[in-house]
């Protein structure tokens, strides 16, 4: 199993290394004026020569990838072209906030999306299959963002239920001590106990909560419903029932453990959907994120702020499905 | 008289088969009325500018008079901030959808089927090679890589199809390959080999036309994906730009507006979810039907 | 006769697109308490399903039980609720399945699968079934059971993980025992064990036993009676030694003649020729088409089981007729 893992890392690392060649090639070969790109529409000559020394664009190109690689290894994702601040350090004060949006949505999308995948595959071809099935498939065909503001235009607009946007009310934010400990704003209310800022936190977390976790939820209850289908049609789980053991402990037990490896996989998946999804999100919600901070980089065209936001995303994919891999290798059966 | 009967046993299971996936078919209410919707949406693509209310709206012209109106019976979907007939937009954005997405996808086609076939068919180090570029390509979370292709080249609608094919072609490449490793062991194959034909004629004469059924049907069940992918580009502003009436576009510009004026954004994202939802709907029957595992007798 | 388990007019069909299949037709099968009893057929034949039938694990749809009885102890099994079922299996009727390999789930240790099964059906704790378990694994002699009981399923070899599906199987104490080709899969040299073990365990705990195999010769060494099933049908029953040396049946003899040990797999591509389609039609002899010996009748009409002595029963036209077929005395090799 350690060689299974250890082998599985260093693939992971030569993916990771083809990922940060992938957007070397973006930045640097693609665009007809890498430098006028780097900074942006509005730049004058001078600064356009800048960047050009800056990039080091007068050098070979395997020189240009060593000092990219380099600058990468210290966290150096360059300066975003609007607030001049480093994009790592943006990135670092946006991504708190777009975590715990993750997180949730994950939560919500594992909590409602595997019941549903295994009511379905327990009823196959039943009611509950087919609405389960006709629900998974529309979730994965809504788009996203249009679902944001079709909540706002009825939670907010009509039933005013719900806040419209960002992460706590303008009042609250002006008269309270937010606790800052973690950046998770809800998980750091809940620990010092101030129920108040919880409530708000939460109250502003739902609309965009359930936005995000619609497409998972349809990603893992059609997976779930197909692993445990493929397993409910083993040998093994005939033979359980043959020992009078309840139908209970023979799904959620017998089935859904052996159905391990599937999950890892689509937890993983999922949180890369939530991921991506918050980029489109977000800024309808305001929520002070990456996905905020992606939307609007991209409006103004600001290369360093995207560049950073893509590889810190793919590379944090990279590690998950990384995770979800190593978690399949404790299955007992791959143990060789 | 041997030799007949060995046709008769091949033909056999091939009618069986045609005949369950028929009959699944025709069994699958959801499956025959998805495709009924993709057909007629394919027939509105082809015909929506000619049979739209208001076909100056499409583009250019703007009708300030009748700004942000209501749905009605002149404006059936209502009208946007400059005026402009939604109802008119929103079927004529069925054209520009399918069109991009059937271009993005064409696209991915023709980078991935020869590198797919080529790797399988080469086999070694130039199969390595491939299949681990592949892997990279595959191993972003779905759609970053096709925000930031499009942020790079730039804002348009072309090059949003460009990003799209370019981060969508792995998928095909794995699934030619898949084929193409088995085909490439065929009788048929080696007999070319073995009169001297170049290697590049048997990949694009004998594989390639072998191998290449299942992809298609695979392209055909990605459209839904395609077309949302695009209609997430324009609404983040790195697919179509003003006026062109594309669906992702005209959700993002009613932000400004929506909440007083609840059809603008409502119709254009009813027309994307309807879309994608009878393309995946589609797909997943005929997934159903042809992959002998869900197969249910 | 007594009735501890009967199966009456038994009639289970398939659904496929094409239509209903038959695939088990059964006018009467009865066993006595404490025999070991043999089904032999080859593959197809209906074995496995006659099998999940009397527990009523077949999935219905694409299954469906058109008619019949399967009484046990005075109770018809089909008409049962699932809820009684489950108070039925494991702890009244037990079954031993085809393939040690995947009879076991691969993720958890045997010890905890034996373990749940006797915390479930016998309410006990989690110690007091761990003790029950040690000792099932001892009754199967699998030496050093403590350390049995913490491995994995593909960390034993088939034939202790046979002997570990066994000890499942009889843990709760069933009565009744249904044996579904237990040692298919295994070696030939643990084939034996196995069989042994099974026929042990039955007299120690004098449990009936309907032993399901593909194989005449090995179910004679353990069975005091067997039934042949043809696609679906039983047509000739008796006591081993009547059907093993004085079959009256062309298909029997077939399945004797081919080869020494009576396997039928190992025949199937000569005994499989070309012929009409398995099991769809509802006339005539199922066995017509393959038949050496067939005539105008046997396509006509359904041969009916007639008794050839107080023990054995055949369904053949021929076997009554004066032809030849009854009167021909098979002499094993």
């Amino acid at each position: 199993m350690k060689s299974f893992i250890a082998k599985r890392i260093i693939l992971g690392m030569l993916v990771l290394f083809g990922v940060v060649l992938i957007t070397f090639v973006l930045t640097r070969v693609i665009p007809s004026n890498p430098a006028a790109q780097w900074v942006g529409h509005r730049a004058t000559l001078e600064q356009i020569k800048a960047a050009e020394i800056e990039l080091g664009l007068d050098k070979p190109l395997y020189v240009q990838l060593g000092k990219y690689l380099a600058d990468l290894s210290r966290g150096d994702l360059g300066r975003s072209l609007r607030s001049h601040q480093p994009v790592s350090a943006e990135l670092k004060a946006y991504l708190p906030a777009t975590v715990e949006l993750v997180l949730v949505s994950t939560i919500v999308a594992m909590f409602i999306g595997i019941p549903l995948g295994v009511a379905s595959a327990k009823r196959k071809d039943q009611m509950v299959d087919h609405i389960s099935r006709f629900f998974s498939v529309g979730a994965v065909s809504l788009p996203t963002f249009w679902v944001g503001m079709f909540l706002q235009l009825i939670f907010y607009r009509w039933l005013e239920i719900f806040p419209l946007g960002d992460q706590l009310s303008m009042g609250i934010k002006l008269t309270r001590d937010i606790p800052h400990i973690t950046g998770f704003l809800l998980f750091d209310s809940l620990i010092t106990g101030d129920f108040v800022v919880f409530k708000d936190a939460l109250a502003h977390i739902i609309l965009p909560g359930i936005t995000i976790a619609l497409y998972p939820i349809g990603l893992v209850a059609r997976m779930t419903r197909s692993a445990l289908l493929e397993i409910l049609d083993e040998d093994y789980i005939r033979a359980a029932r043959s020992y009078g053991l309840p139908e209970r402990m023979v799904l959620w037990s017998y089935a859904l453990k052996n159905s391990l490896g599937p999950t890892a996989t689509v937890v993983a998946l999922s949180i890369g959907y939530t991921l991506v999804n918050t980029f489109l999100v977000e800024a309808i919600f305001s929520w002070p994120g990456i996905g905020s901070y992606i939307s609007s980089a991209v409006i103004s065209l600001d290369y360093p702020a995207i560049m950073g936001v893509t590889i810190f995303s793919a590379c944090a994919y990279v590690v998950l499905n990384l995770v979800a891999d190593v978690i399949i290798a404790l299955d007992p059966r791959v143990r060789v | 008289m041997t030799k007949s009967l060995g046709i008769i046993k091949s033909i056999k299971p091939r009618i069986r088969e045609v005949r369950l996936s028929l009959h699944l078919l025709g069994r699958n209410r959801l499956t025959r009325l998805s495709l009924g919707v993709v057909i007629l949406l394919i027939l509105t693509a082809l015909v929506s500018p000619f049979i739209v209310p208001h076909p100056e709206h499409i583009e250019k012209e703007t009708n300030p008079v009748d700004k942000l109106q209501p749905p009605s019976g002149k404006y059936f979907f209502g009208t946007d901030e400059l005026g402009r007939d939604i109802f008119s937009r929103v079927i004529y954005g069925t054209r520009i959808s399918l069109k991009t997405a059937l271009v993005a996808v064409g696209l991915a086609l023709i980078i991935g089927i020869p590198l797919g076939a080529i790797a399988g068919a080469t086999g070694g180090l130039v199969d390595e090679v491939i299949m681990r570029i592949t892997d990279i390509f595959l191993s972003f979370p779905p759609l970053l890589l096709a925000i930031a292709i499009a942020a790079f080249l730039g804002p348009s609608l072309e090059n949003a199809m460009l990003a799209i094919a370019v981060s969508w072609w792995p998928w095909y490449t794995r699934l030619i390959r898949g084929q193409a490793v088995s085909i490439k062991e065929r009788q048929f194959v080696k007999a070319a080999r073995a009169i001297g034909t170049p290697p590049i004629r048997i990949i694009f004469g004998h594989i390639v036309p072998n191998c290449i059924a299942p992809v298609i049907v695979q392209a055909s069940m990605d459209i839904g994906g395609v077309i949302l992918t695009i209609a997430s580009l324009s609404f983040l502003g790195l697919g179509a730009q003003s006026p062109t009436p594309e669906w992702g576009l005209m959700v993002s510009t009613s932000r400004n507006y929506f909440l007083n004026a609840w059809w603008y954004s409502i119709f254009p994202g009813l027309a994307i979810f309807i879309t994608v939802l009878v393309f995946n709907l589609l797909g997943d029957g005929l997934r159903e039907i042809l992959d002998p595992r869900t197969r249910k007798i | 006769m007594s009735g501890y388990f009967e199966i009456e007019n038994l009639n289970v069909g398939f659904k496929t697109f094409e239509g209903e299949k038959n695939v088990l037709d059964i006018d009467s099968l009865v066993l006595d308490k404490g025999e070991t009893f043999g089904i032999v057929g080859e593959s197809g034949a209906g074995k496995t399903v006659l099998a999940l039938t009397i527990l009523r694990l077949l999935s219905t749809p694409p299954a469906v039980i058109r008619s019949g009885s399967i009484n046990f102890n005075g109770e018809n099994l089909l008409q049962k609720t699932e809820k009684e079922m489950r108070r039925i299996r494991g702890r009244k009727i037990s079954m031993i399945f085809q393939d040690p390999m995947s009879t076991l789930n691969p993720v958890f240790t045997v010890g905890e699968q034996i373990v749940r099964v006797f915390m479930n059906n016998k309410k006990l704790s989690r110690k007091e079934a761990a003790k029950e378990a040690l000792s099932m694994i001892d009754m199967v002699k699998l030496p050093d059971a403590g350390n049995i009981m913490g491995k994995y399923p593909h960390e034993l070899s088939g034939g202790q993980r046979q002997r570990i599906v066994i000890a499942i199987a009889l843990s709760c104490g069933a009565e009744f025992l249904i044996a579904d080709e237990p040692t298919r899969n295994l070696d030939v040299t643990i084939q034996a064990g196995i069989l042994k073990l099974v026929a042990e365990l039955q007299r120690e705990l004098g449990v009936t036993v309907l032993f399901i195999a593909n194989n005449l010769g090995l179910v004679s060494v353990i069975c005091n009676r067997v039934a042949i099933l043809h696609e679906g049908r039983i047509i000739e029953t008796g006591k081993a030694r009547e059907v093993l040396r004085g079959s009256r049946h062309p298909y029997t003899h077939t399945l004797l003649n081919a080869v020494p040990g009576g396997s039928v797999e190992r025949v199937l591509p000569g005994v499989l020729m070309p012929g009409g389609e398995k099991g769809t039609s509802g006339e005539g002899c199922r066995y017509y088409s393959r038949c050496p010996e067939r005539q105008d009748i046997c396509r006509a009409r359904v041969p009916d089981p007639g008794e050839i002595s107080g023990t054995h029963t055949v369904a053949c036209h021929r076997a009554f007729k004066g032809g030849e077929a009854g009167a021909k005395e098979y002499s094993g090799s």
